[in-house]
């Protein structure tokens, strides 16, 4: 059921008493993601009950929520208005709430036709590490006044505020879905990736599991039709999706660490031991291993791209660590936004 | 209250001794161009906001990234002030520049230096003209998707530093959404990079922080931006409205209908009129307002988008609905909308364009609110709107030549913009801010979100010497900006807070 409530003032009110003793503050919604990064100590500043959808107007393409609100409650409301969050951003629990996923900034399968989590974000309200509940952006599409807090406030893992609420830019669901299964390896599938890619097909999802290219096709009727017409291979259950982006697929239950590997499409099948799972065509790579995180790390950077690891407790670093000038701007931004350093600290890097 | 660099409420800035400094440019650097004479400074007084100019004290005009280094370490050790610029077409005077600061332009780095189709990106240098990206990238049926109408000028590090838009902003997204990677320069010459060749990067998303950071949190020096496959066919709906709130509402219904147009565009009768007069894109002259409706992709789609969009459109009341005979055709019509600036600068001897948003189902409200502050001050505005993503130019005539006509046009822009903020929208959708709506940045957020936005800047400029005056008004400026406001009478927006 749904509930409105705005509780900003207790929030805020904590904010300041965790100022007001130096207080490390542990800011989690449904604690479905808190697994990812790194152990925070400190007192739990509880999100959900600062819930409940604030506006909504479908033709607008906005919509702004409370963090606290549960995900499932956000895209209910638009699945009855036929709309949708392009981004499909993983749930991992029952309880995920809005502000976790923008937090998180973790994309489901539409990512790179679509865009992230971030590319959705048009306004925040922000607890700052000042004590003051402020607002920036807002809700309309276009809005380049003073710097992009917003966006820069999706994936940074609750380090520079707590985010009180969000207005995310939505967009009607496609007409037409289908998906399909199409039976190659993965070196096959990466280089069929890269050439339709550059050709208008209506391809909104792809993956490889290790046997078969999945694909998912989404638009209007003649569009999806005619790519299905061009493209063969067999109808595949669309579930298939979810299962892969709540990482319910039999490749997750392997006893092995989980690796992320965000690394460009283009880059060709990666030589590392263990299991891989192809995800955003070709732009994410799930990897089960027992490989040292340097060499994954390694491949990851020697093509371009980095890689975290999604198993809790194993590395020191899950996210990967950064180079020296990017490392000292990210310490004097934290140091700049939170002076006192309450909001998750250690949760992305050891220094943050 | 002038938009010029005023100590007195903007900061005090360093004192420059410009031979010295030129020696000393001219010892480090011998083969770097650096420009002094007052005469080859004259160019670049100004950028696209040309009624506000300044001499810089000097201009430099490197071309390679060294130089950039070498020169940014200097001027940090020196104190002095750096104002970026790529091709100067910006209409927010962001790279207006600083009697008492080096000009760097960044023009001569306008090398691409990599398309790659496979990877649906392309790297280029930041001095490369935005449409010659899309024009490098169409033998691999590939294009870059943000198109600001002075794409054939402009530059994609200007973009980046703008975070720029266009015409089809509702469905493909702003330069925020079409980047992958920046090389950026701290203020210190230090090379750091933001975003990675992936699409993500680990860390925070500076990438996005600093798109539209107008060139104050670092320099620019090379970008890869994401090509997108070109759309098979585009075809474009001309409609016409008896009323522009029947246009507005009809915006909503196509929206409504679950139909996300590749461009959706909304003129007044005013901007037709002076439109057809120029470049008789066959417009209809007795419209109150027309909507352009262009819908792309795949052709079996954009015909049943097509019909529908036309049901829509005759069932919220159009008067007549068009659609583009052929590719001749389609391009005319966009031609009109294309040219509406230069149109509506046939029928009036100055305009100021201005750069407001709002959520879409406010238009009427503030059009009827433009008209009347428009009567009030006694200056025509013509009407052109970004009618899918609710961004609204606003084009104020005016006679420069007239005592008082340019700051009448100036307080008229300033009351539509604070009227955008006050129905929730912003002062710039896609201009920036600049020098031009550093006033207004006082109506649309408080002392404590400037505040913030002060100790970003602090992160990565803690001297502040890039672009110094911009983007974000000190506390002191607004102080005596909400001052004036009391003084010709209430505040405008009294439930806002002021200090």
């Amino acid at each position: 059921m749904s509930v409105d409530h705005d509780a900003s003032a207790a929030l805020l009110e904590q904010v300041n008493h965790a100022l007001n003793s130096s207080t490390a503050l542990r800011i989690q919604g449904g604690n479905s993601k808190a697994f990812l990064g790194r152990n925070v100590a400190g007192e739990v500043l509880d999100t959900r009950a600062h819930r409940g959808i604030v506006s909504y107007d479908p033709t607008e393409l906005v919509i702004t929520v409370r963090a606290g609100t549960p995900l499932v409650e956000l895209e209910a409301a638009l699945d009855e208005a036929g709309q949708m969050l392009t981004c499909e951003a993983p749930h991992f629990a029952e309880g995920a709430t809005v502000g976790g996923m923008l937090a998180a900034g973790l994309s489901g399968p539409r990512r790179p036709w679509s865009g992230a989590v971030r590319d959705l974000v048009l306004g925040t309200r922000l607890i700052t590490g000042f004590g003051k509940q402020l607002r920036f952006g807002g809700e309309v599409m276009k809005n380049v006044a003073g710097y992009d807090l917003s966006r820069l406030l999706a994936g940074s893992f609750g380090c520079l505020g707590v985010i009180t609420e969000v207005s995310l830019k939505v967009l009607p669901k496609p007409r037409q879905t289908i998906s399909l299964r199409l039976q190659m390896d993965a070196a096959c599938a990466l280089q069929k990736l890269a050439e339709w890619g550059q050709q208008p097909i209506p391809i909104s999802a792809a993956s490889h599991d290790g046997q078969a290219l999945h694909l998912r096709l989404e638009g209007g009727e003649g569009s999806v039709a005619a790519a299905r017409e061009r493209l063969g291979g067999e109808l595949l259950d669309s579930a298939y999706w979810g299962e892969l982006n709540e990482q319910r697929l039999p490749f997750f239950a392997a006893a092995a660490p989980l690796w992320r590997l965000s690394v460009p499409s283009h880059c060709g099948v990666l030589a590392l031991p263990g299991e891989q799972l192809i995800d955003w065509g070709g732009a994410q790579r799930w990897l089960k291993s027992d490989a040292d995180a340097a060499l994954i790390r390694q491949v990851a950077t020697e093509v371009g791209g980095h890689a975290t690891c999604f198993s809790a407790g194993h590395c020191d670093s899950p996210l990967q660590p950064l180079a020296a000038p990017l490392l000292r701007y990210h310490r004097q931004l934290k140091a700049q936004l939170d002076p006192q350093g309450i909001f998750n600290p250690g949760r992305m890097y050891a220094e943050i | 209250m002038s938009i010029l660099y005023d100590e007195r409420v903007d900061g005090p800035l360093p004192t420059v001794d410009k031979l010295a400094l030129l020696a000393e440019l001219r010892a480090q650097l011998p083969d770097l161009d650096v420009l002094h004479d007052q005469e080859d400074l004259k160019p670049y007084e100004c950028d696209g906001l040309s009624a506000y100019r300044t001499t810089p004290m000097l201009v430099v005009l490197p071309e390679r990234v060294e130089q950039v280094q070498a020169l940014l370490k200097l001027c940090h050790q020196r104190g002095v002030p750096v104002v970026a610029r790529g091709a100067g077409t910006g209409l927010s005077g962001g790279a207006l520049p600083l009697e008492q600061g080096i000009l760097l332009v960044l023009a001569r780095f306008n090398k691409i230096l990599e398309v790659n189709p496979a990877g649906r990106f392309a790297r280029v240098q930041p001095g490369v003209r935005n449409l010659a990206i899309s024009q490098a990238a169409a033998p691999h049926e590939l294009y870059y998707a943000p198109d600001p109408s002075s794409q054939i000028a402009c530059s994609i590090g200007g973009n980046v530093a703008e975070n720029a838009g266009g015409v089809h902003c509702l469905k493909y997204g702003l330069t925020v959404h079409n980047l992958l990677k920046v090389e950026v320069l701290t203020v210190e010459g230090e090379r750091m990079t933001l975003g990675s060749d992936a699409l993500d990067a680990p860390g925070f998303d500076l990438l996005a922080l600093f798109t539209g950071s107008e060139g104050m949190l670092g320099i620019i020096t090379e970008v890869t931006v994401k090509l997108l496959p070109k759309p098979q066919v585009a075809r474009v709906l001309l409609a016409s409205f008896d009323s522009v709130e029947k246009a507005g509402r009809a915006v909503g219904d196509i929206i409504a209908a679950g139909i996300i147009p590749g461009g959706l565009e909304m003129m007044d009768n005013l901007a037709i009129r002076a439109v057809e007069d120029f470049i008789q894109a066959g417009y209809p002259v007795e419209a109150e307002a027309i909507l352009l409706c262009e819908l792309d992709g795949v052709e079996a789609d954009v015909q049943d988008d097509c019909e529908r969009v036309r049901a829509v459109l005759q069932q919220a009341g159009a008067t007549e609905v068009r659609l583009a005979r052929d590719e001749a055709e389609r391009v005319k019509f966009w031609a009109g909308r294309k040219n509406a600036f230069p149109a509506v600068g046939r029928i009036s001897p100055d305009y100021y364009c201005m750069d407001g948003t709002i959520p879409r189902r406010e238009l009427p409200g503030v059009l009827r609110g433009i008209s009347e502050l428009s009567a009030e001050c006694g200056l025509r505005v013509a009407n052109v709107f970004h009618a899918g993503d609710g961004n609204m130019h606003p084009l104020i005539l005016f006679d420069a030549n007239q005592p008082g006509e340019l700051e009448r046009a100036e307080a008229l822009g300033g009351k539509i913009l604070e009227l955008c903020v006050k129905v929730g929208g912003s002062i710039t959708g896609e201009h920036g801010v600049g020098r031009e709506k550093i006033n207004q940045m006082c109506a649309q957020f408080n002392s404590d979100e400037l505040t913030l936005f002060h100790a970003v800047k602090a992160a990565f400029d803690p001297s502040g010497l890039l672009n110094p005056g911009k983007n974000i008004p000190t506390l002191h400026r607004c102080a005596e900006f909400g001052a004036m406001h009391v003084h010709h009478g209430q505040l405008p927006f009294p439930d806002l807070e002021r200090f």
